[in-house]
């Protein structure tokens, strides 16, 4: 049943590795996953990649379509834009000079601090929010929020404040002045905490194409990185180092960074839970006199990240540690002003359907009744035996053509009860939706 | 609890597809709805019925009722103690905001038994 939509996201399902344990199908924030066949599917038109399946699932069966690392060496010029939470990865001790070292003996040419654009993003973002008509402006930060919002809560979409997001005024600081320099042979990479920003720069929103050739797995990198500096390999290789970072670039990333420097009243919203609630009442207008939100999908923000390997108290930790050592402003501001603020503003953000039933309303209104119907026959304990999440998602998959009705184990046991159904039927149906090696050699 | 009947409506016409303008106008009419339920009535029972050209939704509520329902339309006119207005409702604008969501709108009131509210908003 995988739906191969136009979108392609940036997680997978490795067939061989999942043992149809179904964790993940009741984390998932848009009930995309099913279980059939003993393993997990993923409807690709509602995963908004924000990877809180890959947190649960343990096999480790959630793929990340990241780029080989091998890719990198195409390019004469190797740029590497670091988050400053992958030097948090690391204990504190650990001097940024022995990590650059290690990146460029890795292979990277050149590494880049990601936050060093967010002064002027900062500056422009103020300026959005003070003439936006549409309050609360929402963060466009967080890649997993705004495809959230497209598949969820599409009223919403004019909400999303219009500007590039860090990582990519970054990226286009970086192109500007590759072309400038007359430069082609050169690729940029984002090493990246997270699968949902995998997603935005494979597929991005607001018509626009981003300038990132490929994108590192942070999990990865950080494993490659450790093992070299325990082994104290030998550094044989120069590296350029554009290490500029304000104080409050170093901070950007976790729970207020931004938000605080907004003007207005503002807040900050962090978790999946937390973030599908507020955006519930925003919706209904619950709320009023906010003009700005920040927004992140992850507890803890980014140094909550899926690929982020550290506790995420203590790298949000070493991140504060580490910002007050930095300064309040940068030298490269002005050629951000300059070169990149012109640039930086996105189009509309186009929703993502979750029609559920059908086109025609008249139809659709018809299937929505017999699925009301249908979760009145279930047991409503949401067991997850049948493969959906809740006996509200089977009954609408039945609905649909794509479940059959006594995929319930409790009406199951009703009908073999009534002496309607077979014990041999039973095990088939079991065997449908578990794989039939579950119940062969025990 | 003000906002279940909404953000149920809500979730219903999402899965029917129904235009993203035309659920913020039902979600807001009804919201608003709630609230006055919450706010001045004693108990109340929201209908919903969805058909393929609109829905129409009827709050019936036993409460103090609305003596002057003219009145009672007024932006701005509002009953709500301070206390409610701290919280950031009773600005007056409830039954105003319904009636400009709405497509038809209608209220009948008898003071000392309760309300009822009609709306119902068209799909095109």
């Amino acid at each position: 049943m995988e739906h191969e939509g136009k979108y392609r996201g940036a997680l997978q399902i490795l067939q061989e590795v999942c043992i149809g344990c179904s964790h993940c199908i009741k984390v998932c924030p848009t009930q995309a996953l099913r279980v059939k066949g003993g393993k997990a599917h993923i409807q690709r038109e509602w995963c908004i990649d924000c990877g809180e399946c890959y947190r649960v699932c343990p096999t480790r069966a959630i793929g990340v379509k990241d780029d080989d690392f091998k890719t990198i060496f195409n390019y004469t010029h190797r740029v590497l834009l670091v988050p400053s939470l992958f030097f948090a990865q690391f204990e504190d001790e650990l001097p940024r000079k022995v990590i650059y070292d290690i990146i460029g003996e890795l292979g990277f040419t050149e590494v880049c601090a990601v936050e060093q654009s967010v002064d002027t993003l900062l500056e422009d973002s103020n300026l959005y929010v003070k003439n936006a008509t549409t309050k609360p402006v929402i963060s466009s930060f967080c890649p997993a929020v705004i495809r959230l919002i497209q598949v969820k809560f599409p009223s919403l979409l004019e909400n999303i404040m219009k500007l590039l997001p860090p990582i990519e005024i970054t990226a286009l600081f970086y192109q500007k002045r590759f072309e400038r320099m007359g430069i082609t042979d050169y690729g940029i990479f984002y090493l990246t905490p997270c699968v949902g920003k995998i997603a935005a720069i494979k597929s991005p929103v607001g018509g626009y194409k981003s300038p990132i050739t490929g994108v590192i797995n942070m999990d990865f990198f950080y494993n490659k990185v450790y093992l070299a500096y325990k082994q104290n390999i030998p550094i044989t290789k120069r590296i350029r180092i554009n290490g500029a970072i304000s104080s409050d670039g170093v901070l950007f990333s976790i729970t207020g960074g931004e938000s605080k420097h907004i003007e207005g009243n503002t807040l900050s919203i962090d978790g999946m839970e937390n973030v599908i609630d507020f955006l519930e009442k925003l919706e209904n207008e619950e709320i009023k006199g906010v003009d700005f939100i920040e927004i992140r999908v992850c507890d803890e923000s980014c140094a909550g990240g899926i690929l982020s390997f550290r506790n995420r108290f203590l790298t949000a930790q070493s991140l504060r540690n580490y910002s007050a050592k930095m300064p309040l402003k940068h030298h490269l501001t002005p050629d951000y002003k300059h070169y990149c603020s012109p640039f930086i503003d996105i189009e509309n953000i186009e929703p993502r359907s979750m029609v559920k039933y059908d086109p025609d309303l008249n139809v659709a209104l018809k299937k929505m009744e017999s699925a009301r119907k249908l979760r009145e026959l279930f047991p409503g304990i949401d067991c997850g035996a049948c493969g959906a999440p809740t006996c509200e998602a089977l009954a609408e998959d039945v609905v649909k053509g794509e479940a059959r009705v006594d995929a319930c184990i409790f009406l199951r046991t009703i009908l073999e009860k009534r002496g309607e159904l077979t014990l041999k039927e039973a095990i088939e149906i079991m065997e449908e939706i578990w794989g039939k090696e579950r119940f062969n050699n025990h | 609890m003000a906002g279940v009947a909404s953000s149920e409506v809500k979730k219903n016409l999402k899965q029917l597809g129904v235009s993203p303008a035309v659920i913020k106008r039902v979600v807001v009419a009804l919201y608003e709805a709630e609230v006055n339920i919450v706010a001045h009535a004693y108990r109340g029972v929201i209908r919903v019925e969805i058909a393929a050209d609109g829905i129409k939704m009827v709050l019936e509520d036993e409460g103090p009722g609305i003596p002057d329902i003219g009145l009672a339309m007024t932006r701005g006119y509002s009953t709500a103690s301070s206390t409610v207005r701290e919280m950031g409702f009773g600005a007056g604008m409830g039954l105003p905001n319904i009636s400009e969501n709405a497509t038809n709108f209608t209220i009948e009131s008898v003071p000392g038994k309760g309300t009822t509210l009609s709306i119902e908003v068209k799909f095109s």
